[in-house]
């Protein structure tokens, strides 16, 4: 019986050794399969996060190594086939108490660090700078409280890309139309919220996830240690677009990034001077195609048909080839209780008007009609 | 009052016999999670390699979505109601369910609960893509028209959960030979029991949580619409106050089967009953009050993270006392390793592994880097699919010859096994890589990163899919043309008043009560 046993045992060593030769090769081949475990991270709260994960990982080996371990001896050597008599014993107090009363004192010693952990992530106090996020569907607005500065950033692959007809690039889908730019060594104080469903604000690398709430604004932390540039992505299903608002976030000196804030006021000072322009037909349709489609055609659709019984069809539609301040105050002021945000906070004058011109003229909806930045400010500031 | 069933299809129609209802139950899920499981091979198809393929992402939601609803509602649910029809009157004794008639009308529901949730899928704007979680306000102002009937198809669900609930809880505490105590009740009676007493205490709340959603979306109210003065974040709390206590109704009737089949295999009665009794229902009682585990990230106060952390890890402790129980019969038996007792090791293995990783998610500093990644959706797939469903399948091979009256094929049986065990570790394995190196789930298309270990899981999906359909023939093959077998035990070590009666079982048992000693 016995060396029916033993021979059991030798044929499942057989493949043990296999894998454990096997094990570090694959290890090394599998490199380029990208990461197997959690980030480190560049902060104090994921560093923590990650050792608080190897500890119970950890603890969770052992259990299932003596667990499995015991059980798997049991189904080699107690088999019928063996000719093994069962035993009959079927209760005992004291083992039942020491397995009850071990666990819990595992977890208790485990709740210990999980605790201080959970302390300094709430911890949000003397912050240096304020970040509000807010989210899109499916783009996330950064903006600098107290800075005036404020921008959609937004997913920058290409369609082609996502739809195979080229490449696609090192950074497929974790890519940008603006980066979040924050300085290193600095605690930044992320205010998170959104306007219109739940979505998700993932930083890995920081140790940073919140969700961003309408009607919510919650605060979250992090003080980056090395520059650099990271990528996340939103973690709470938002709609079709859900996959492709991811997160860019660049890390730099600080002396860099007040360089950057102040080129950035600068920039926004000088779109809001081209508010005063009259521009031509011409040119609002070419500047209003490319931020139609960057802007509104996930819903509308490139062809401004829509998508049957969800977003309706701007070609033909009667805001559309309707009265100009119908149209201005759907595309300003949303329509609260639907998906059509406001995009008068998002959008500048000169783009608002160009996509509410090309609206107007696009897809056979010739309404002639051509609407200049100076109107939209007026109809801004009338209402 | 010895009638055999009636002729024809007006047998299944009209059925109050508990053995038919339950044979009813077991098919209809088992299309369901045929059904389900196509749309996951759609899902694992689309995400074979980056890049958008096969669907759209507005149908990619579609599809998990209806995934979700299908499997946990759809396919596990009835299933674990057709095994307790079939089985608690014959394992306790009665001749029938204590309320055949509402019993065949909370079976007779269902098909229509999911025909109308199944037409959403060709209606403008399509079927239901907010997630089986259906957070607001996701499901409500931005829902498409469909969301309207997936309403109903809830409320039908729910009433028929509840009404086979209260026939359960009816007939184990009035149908009972004489004799059988309480505390004499085989495993699979007492988790059910508990089971029906938490479904009727969370349907009515998800009941409600539609309702609230059907207001918000027709009637202009604001129950979770920030804007109007309601709070987004209700809705999950009211959600996952049923959803926690949703997830053990899924697994205790799946405990109450492995402590069948373990015990019957190792030849060995079941180690520390009265502790899995108390287990259970220690499981049961705490199921209530850990719901917000599943909102770690939605900005709780410091205070209510830290106690629902706590809470949580609690449950790993009676957990922990199933496992070691089951081990412990194990230990020193004289195991054989037919099919039913290969799923039902499996089941303890990889449920093991599921409860691993659901105690890694319970820290709750360290869930807010897994929190709706794959290693999420790894976490719940051992538990639901290693665990619920592995062990639906080892209980239909265990019990199927008492059922019919026939013997399944031992070497297909332990080839379906083996398919189904390696398709599913390769299918669902890597996912936690892919959480962990930072892949979101519900994610239609993903970073080249990701790109491996993805086609990996869809090449163990498609083989995990196989197992199943292997497992369709298995079951019509047994029933068509298995060996008959008549002795009453089909099993050395099966105990139980299930094993007394004739085989196949006669469409009437225990018209006289026997007597327990
Ligand atoms: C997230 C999806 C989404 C995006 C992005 C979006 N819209 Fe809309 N839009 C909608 C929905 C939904 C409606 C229908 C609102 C209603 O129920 O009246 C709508 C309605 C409209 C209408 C009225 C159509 C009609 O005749 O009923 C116009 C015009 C419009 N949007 C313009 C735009 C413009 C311009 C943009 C880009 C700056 C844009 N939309 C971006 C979802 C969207
Ligand atoms: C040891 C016991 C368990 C613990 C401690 C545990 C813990 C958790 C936690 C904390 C989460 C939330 C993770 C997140 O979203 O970030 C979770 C998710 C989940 N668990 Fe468990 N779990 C356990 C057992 C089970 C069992 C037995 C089942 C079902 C059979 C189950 C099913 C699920 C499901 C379905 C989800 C995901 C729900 C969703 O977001 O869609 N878990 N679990
Ligand atoms: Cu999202
Ligand atoms: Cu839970």
């Amino acid at each position: 019986m016995l060396s029916k046993a033993k021979l059991l045992f030798a044929r499942m060593l057989v493949p043990l050794l296999l894998l454990s030769v096997a094990g570090p090769v694959m290890a090394e081949k599998t490199r380029h399969w990208g990461d197997l475990n959690m980030t480190r991270g560049v902060t104090d709260v994921s560093r923590q996060i990650y050792d608080l994960h190897m500890i119970i990982f950890w603890i969770c080996v052992v259990i299932g190594v003596l667990v499995f371990g015991v059980m798997i001896f049991s189904m080699f050597v107690h088999r019928k086939s063996l000719g093994y008599k069962a035993a009959n014993f079927h209760e005992s107090t004291t083992v039942e108490i020491a397995w009850t009363v071990v666990p819990a004192l595992i977890l208790i010693v485990m709740a210990v660090p999980a605790t201080s952990a959970l302390l300094n992530l709430y911890d949000t106090t003397e912050a240096e700078m304020d970040v509000l996020i807010t989210g899109y569907q499916w783009k996330w607005q950064y903006e600098y409280l107290g800075e005036d500065v404020s921008f959609i950033s937004e997913l920058s692959t290409p369609e082609s890309e996502i739809y195979n007809t080229a490449d696609k690039n090192e950074h497929y889908l974790q890519q940008v139309s603006q980066p979040l730019v924050i300085p290193v060594d600095t605690k930044v104080r992320f205010l998170v919220t959104a306007k219109d469903v739940i979505h998700s604000w993932w930083m890995t690398e920081f140790g940073v996830k919140r969700d961003a709430i309408p009607g919510f604004v919650n605060e979250t932390w992090a003080r980056v240690e090395k520059t650099g540039t990271y990528r996340g992505e939103c973690t709470e299903l938002c709609g079709k677009g859900h996959a492709f608002m991811p997160i860019v976030v660049e890390v730099v000196e600080k002396d860099e990034f007040a360089t950057w804030l102040s080129e950035k006021k600068a920039e926004v000072a000088a779109i809001r001077e081209l508010t005063s322009k009259e521009f031509s037909l011409e040119e609002l349709m070419t500047t209003g195609e490319a931020a139609y489609n960057r802007t509104c055609a996930a819903c509308h659709m490139a062809n401004g048909e829509g998508i049957p019984g969800v977003f309706p069809a701007v070609k033909g539609s009667a805001i559309a080839t309707g009265p100009v301040t119908d149209h201005l105050s759907i595309v300003i002021n949303g329509k609260t209780g639907t998906a059509m945000q406001a995009f008068g906070a998002q959008l500048s004058e000169v783009d608002l008007a160009a996509i509410i011109t090309y609206e107007r003229n696009a897809w056979g909806n010739s309404t002639g009609d051509v609407v200049q930045p100076i109107e939209i400010l007026n109809f801004k500031q009338g209402q | 009052m010895a009638h055999g069933p009636a002729k024809g299809i007006g047998r299944w129609i009209f059925t109050t016999n508990h053995k038919d209802i339950g044979t009813l139950y077991l098919w209809f899920s088992f299309a369901m999670f045929l059904l389900g499981g196509f749309f996951a091979m759609v899902i694992r198809a689309e995400l074979f390699e980056p890049g958008m393929q096969i669907v759209r992402p507005e149908f990619f939601n579609q599809m998990t979505t209806m995934h979700g609803l299908v499997m946990v509602f759809g396919a596990i649910m009835p299933a674990f109601v057709g095994l307790a029809n079939w089985m608690i009157p014959m394992m306790i004794g009665a001749p029938d369910m204590a309320l055949p008639r509402m019993n065949n009308l909370s079976f007779w529901i269902l098909p229509f609960a999911f025909a109308i949730l199944a037409s959403t899928l060709f209606m403008e704007g399509g079927a239901p893509n907010f997630g089986w979680t259906f957070y607001a306000p996701l499901s409500t102002t931005y829902a498409p028209p469909s969301v309207n009937y997936f309403i109903f198809g809830v409320h039908i669900m729910g009433a028929s959960s509840i009404m086979g609930s209260i026939n359960i809880i009816a007939t184990v505490l009035n149908l009972r030979a004489p004799g059988m105590t309480l505390m004499k009740m085989p495993l699979f009676v007492w988790t059910w029991l508990i089971t029906a007493f938490l479904l009727v205490a969370v349907m009515p709340v998800l009941a409600g949580a539609v309702t609230m959603m059907l207001m918000d979306v027709n009637f202009g109210t604001s129950f979770f619409n920030a804007a109007g003065g309601g709070d987004p974040v209700l809705f999950q709390h009211v959600f996952w106050f049923f959803g926690h206590p949703e997830v053990y109704i899924i697994i205790l009737p799946a405990f109450g089967v492995i402590s069948a089949i373990i015990p019957a295999f190792s030849r060995k009665p079941l180690f520390g009953y009265s502790s899995m009794v108390y287990a259970t229902a220690a499981i049961a009682f705490l199921s209530f009050i850990v719901w917000a585990h599943h909102m770690f990230t939605v900005g709780m106060p410091l205070t209510g993270e830290l106690y629902f952390m706590y809470a949580t890890m609690l449950i790993a402790v009676p957990t922990g006392v199933k496992v070691f129980n089951w081990i412990s019969t194990m230990f020193r038996g004289a195991m054989t390793f037919e099919t039913p007792m290969l799923f039902a090791i499996a089941f303890v293995i990889l449920f093991t592994m599921g409860g691993f990783t659901g105690l890694m998610l319970s820290i709750a500093p360290s869930d807010i880097q897994y929190h709706d990644t794959y290693f999420v959706v790894a976490h719940f797939h051992y538990v639901m699919v290693a665990g619920a469903v592995f062990s639906g399948t080892a209980a239909v091979y265990y019990w199927l010859p008492k059922w019919c009256g026939k013997m399944y094929d031992e070497t297909m049986g332990k080839l379906q096994f083996w398919i189904a065990f390696i398709g599913f570790n390769i299918t669902f394995f890597p996912q936690h890589f892919l959480g962990l190196a930072g892949m979101p789930r519900r994610y239609a298309d993903y970073a080249l990163q990701f790109a491996d270990w993805n086609m990996v899981s869809s090449i163990g999906a498609f083989i995990y899919g196989a197992a199943q359909l292997l497992f369709l023939f298995n079951v019509i093959r047994t029933i068509v043309a298995g060996k008959p077998v008549t002795e009453p035990k089909t099993w050395e070590g099966a105990e139980g008043l299930e094993w007394t009666l004739p085989t196949p079982a006669p469409y009437h048992t225990f018209s006289t009560p026997p007597e327990v000693k």
